[in-house]
């Protein structure tokens, strides 16, 4: 969620049960200006929070000029020193799906080793170990990149892509109304469309080119992953993914407020199916 | 004489096109012309052609005027559309009503009521909470839940429960006395036999009985012991009515710590599991309450303490019962987060068996009631069963198991710049978003989550049970190999020989035997 609306918009995704200290809350609003000045970033958003086992990160993101695509990612224990996380590259997604399991421990400087028996050939019953090795900072990078990939959401037309190719915040989004916001198809996947090419042409034919190129909600697989209600008396949408648990977005309808916090560890439910 | 005429003729036109042009003149305040006007009544009156048209025609020519007035309003309005925050705001209201009839008395007297505002904001301290409003209007929902209960003992705010489709606000209750709790219990309990037994009496033809005696139910606890301590009401938001859950079984704490599953907001959705779980959706949230509060209901230590009635050390019962303690002094937060001794359970742990007390299934029970009206025979004789003993009330943290590689607690205090004033945090790893807090003389337990436990990397689902075997298998109904040509045929020279022996004289017969034998062979 925006820096510029930290203060009202913490109330607003309260309903999930993990709120911010007073004390972190004023801190991020001196730190987060701090740190646009510094890494001359157009917007920061303060993404969340991964719980560990003995400290929590918090989590800011900067974005450049194409909202899709310059993000910078940023950790800190005390919500006032910053650390840049690398970005997120494929062999070290690999990488660390094979090394980290288990929490978030919440130390900074700890490795983690997964140590994999491995038999070579079938006449020699000799073990190997394998060790991988990951450190924690690739793998906050990569949990924050899987988890914006898959459940960051935004309202239909709160973004628009430019002649340029640059996707850029639409200043003339008015909010959807609330029978527009009651209805799952109205939101999108803010990442690279994934299932939009598989839509057929007739479908492609209907969607505006400025503000639909984005995957829906509804396409993701199992059906029921997203929650969506009306909270705080029924004031304010809310829609929670069942997959990364922790995942909020808000919406106001009728306004431009929008925005979406992870408050969790990290950890993406594998038993979805399980247990919709 | 034709120019005198033409003159006056001229003259007459002109004053008639002059008087004509004033006739037609728009008047400034209406921006109509007399002439127009006079046009219309006279059509009006050719027309309609009413009698005495010249005693209304004050009136005809007033509805002239009106008549030239169109509804420029479209006649469809749309229907103000109410919103869902409308209809909700109509049931909130409620809750802002004062009560007429509390009197002053009140005060004075201990309310059941917690201090939500004061613990609202120790839980942001913490970092928890559902934003003050929200709370404010729990508070308020609470305090109606209350005044319409009139034996409340203590009341408490037990936490939220997030759904898929919306969310449970649970509400912890303990009640004065539960003889109104036992009879209602007793009598459903007794509708449901006496249908069983209709049901039995309504059979014509008895069918053919089976033999499966399934295993001995776990009886459920009494009201007021063990799990059933305390009986909770939720609610969809505050303001709704709050809804009373129904006490738990040890059956279905069983399934469902073997299950795992989403709550839909909606209390009488059914839970298709496997194992099934005996009830709805009321049921498995009750269950889960209870599996929640047991495992992660903590105090400091010292601030409860065991009852002083009972002075021997009970080895074989369970405490069950504990005193707030009047001499607690607060234990200084900084000990509170260094260590997890300083932490205690004050809830007893839920047994394998389901239960809080361990009951001994194998024993024959003198009031057991049958629902199928069948008398139970002697059972077989069972080994006497281990009784299961939990970890005693009031035992610290630090005893706590360590599961799947996490330890089952993190301790933090929630500001390190102002530690002088800080709130101590637990919070438990094992049911992500249960939290307590300890500052001073003051504590409190809260969870909020989607009321499912850490089960680690993967959650797999039970096998179910091996088939059950048909019948004994005896050597008339096992299958066995038919014997091969060549086995049949040594056979054969086998018997040959012990009958050539003695009958050799007959050897036609054999011959005959032997070619009847061949042909059988070559079928």
């Amino acid at each position: 969620m925006d820096a510029d609306s930290l203060h009202y918009s913490l109330e607003l995704v309260a309903g999930s049960g993990n709120i911010l200290n007073t004390e972190h809350r004023t801190a991020l609003q001196t730190s987060l200006l701090i740190l646009r000045k510094n890494y001359k970033f157009n917007r920061v958003l303060f993404w969340g929070k991964i719980m560990g086992i003995k400290e929590d990160y918090f989590i800011a993101q900067g974005r450049g000029d194409d909202e899709l695509k310059d993000k910078k990612n940023l950790y800190s224990f005390n919500c006032m020193d910053w650390f840049l996380l690398p970005p997120a590259t494929i062999p070290m997604i690999e990488e660390v799906s094979k090394a980290a399991t288990g929490r978030f421990m919440g130390d900074a400087s700890h490795v983690y080793e997964n140590t994999i028996l491995k038999k070579v050939g079938d006449e020699d019953e000799v073990e190997e170990e394998l060790v991988r090795i990951s450190a924690v900072e690739h793998r906050l990078a990569v949990t924050i990149h899987l988890i914006d990939d898959e459940s960051s959401v935004i309202p239909r037309g709160a973004f628009i892509k430019n002649p340029h190719g640059f996707v850029q915040v639409n200043r003339c989004f008015e909010g959807l109304t609330e029978s527009q916001a009651a209805k799952l198809d109205s939101f999108l996947h803010f990442r690279d469309p994934k299932t939009l090419k598989k839509k057929s042409l007739l479908e492609l034919s209907e969607l505006n080119q400025t503000i639909d190129f984005l995957d829906l909600l509804t396409d993701d697989v199992p059906k029921g992953m997203w929650s969506l209600q009306f909270e705080n008396a029924n004031k304010v949408l809310i829609l929670r993914c069942l997959l990364w648990l922790g995942m909020t977005f808000y919406h106001v309808p009728m306004t431009p407020q929008h925005g979406y916090i992870y408050i969790g560890d990290g950890v993406r439910n594998l038993d979805l199916s399980f247990m919709l | 004489m034709d120019e005198h005429r033409d003159r006056s003729g001229d003259k007459m036109l002109k004053s008639s096109a002059a008087f004509k042009t004033f006739l037609m003149k728009n008047s400034q305040k209406s921006n109509m012309n007399l002439y127009d006007h006079l046009t219309r009544l006279l059509l009006k009156v050719m027309d309609e052609q009413p009698n005495d048209a010249v005693d209304i025609f004050e009136d005809l020519s007033y509805d002239v005027k009106r008549g030239l007035f169109e509804d420029t309003k479209n006649r469809l309005r749309d229907l103000p559309h109410t919103t869902l925050a409308e209809l909700l705001a109509e049931q909130q209201r409620l809750l802002f009503t004062q009560q007429e009839d509390t009197e002053h008395e009140d005060e004075l007297v201990e309310s059941p009521l917690p201090n939500i505002n004061e613990i609202g904001f120790y839980l942001e301290q913490a970092g928890v909470g559902l934003g003050r409003e929200e709370m404010q209007r729990i508070f308020l929902a609470l305090k109606q839940l209350v005044d319409s209960q009139p034996l409340i003992l203590h009341c408490r705010l037990w936490g939220k429960i997030l759904g898929t489709q919306s969310n449970y606000i649970v509400a912890e209750v303990e009640f004065k006395d539960w003889d109104n709790e036992n009879e209602k219990s007793d009598q459903a309990a007794e509708e449901e036999q006496n249908e069983a037994r209709e049901s039995e009496e309504n059979e014509m033809d008895q069918l053919p009985q089976s033999t499966y005696k399934p295993p001995p139910v776990v009886p459920k606890e009494p009201m007021g012991t063990g799990s059933n301590k305390n009986v909770y009401y939720v609610c969809k938001e505050p303001g709704l009515p709050w809804v009373k859950l129904p006490s738990v079984t040890p059956a279905q704490i069983t399934v469902a710590r073997q299950i795992r599953k989403f709550f839909t907001g909606r209390l009488d959705s059914p839970i298709k599991s496997y194992p099934p779980f005996p009830g709805n959706e009321a049921n498995y949230l009750r269950a889960q309450i209870a599996r929640i509060s047991a495992g992660t209901h903590v105090s400091p230590q010292g601030f409860f303490h065991v009852g002083e009635e009972e002075g021997e050390e009970e080895d074989e019962a369970p405490r069950d019962s504990y005193e707030v303690n009047p001499d607690f002094d607060g234990v200084p937060v900084s000990e509170m987060v260094l260590s997890l001794s300083m932490w205690v359970h004050h809830v007893q742990h839920i047994l394998k068996q389901g239960r809080c007390s361990w009951i001994n299934l194998a024993v024959k029970p003198e009031e057991d009631q049958n629902e199928e009206g069948e008398a139970e025979e002697t059972e077989e004789e069972p080994d006497e069963p281990e009784p299961e003993v939990g970890p005693p009330l009031l035992t610290p943290l630090s005893q706590d198991a360590e599961m799947f590689n996490t330890p089952p607690w993190s301790t933090k205090i929630s500001s390190t710049l102002t530690s002088q004033h800080a709130v101590a945090v637990l919070r438990s790893n094992l049911w992500p978003g249960a939290y307590a807090y300890a500052c001073g003389k003051k504590f409190e337990n809260i969870y909020i989550g989607w009321g499912l436990k850490y089960t680690g990397q993967g959650y797999s689902p039970p096998l179910p049970p091996p088939p059950q075997k048909e019948y004994p298998s005896e050597p008339e109904v096992t299958e066995a190999l038919d014997p091969t040509v060549e086995e049949e045929q040594v056979l054969e020279d086998a018997l040959e020989e012990q009958q050539a022996a003695p009958e050799e004289m007959e050897n036609t017969d054999e011959e005959e035997e032997e070619e009847e034998e061949q042909e059988l062979d070559n079928d």
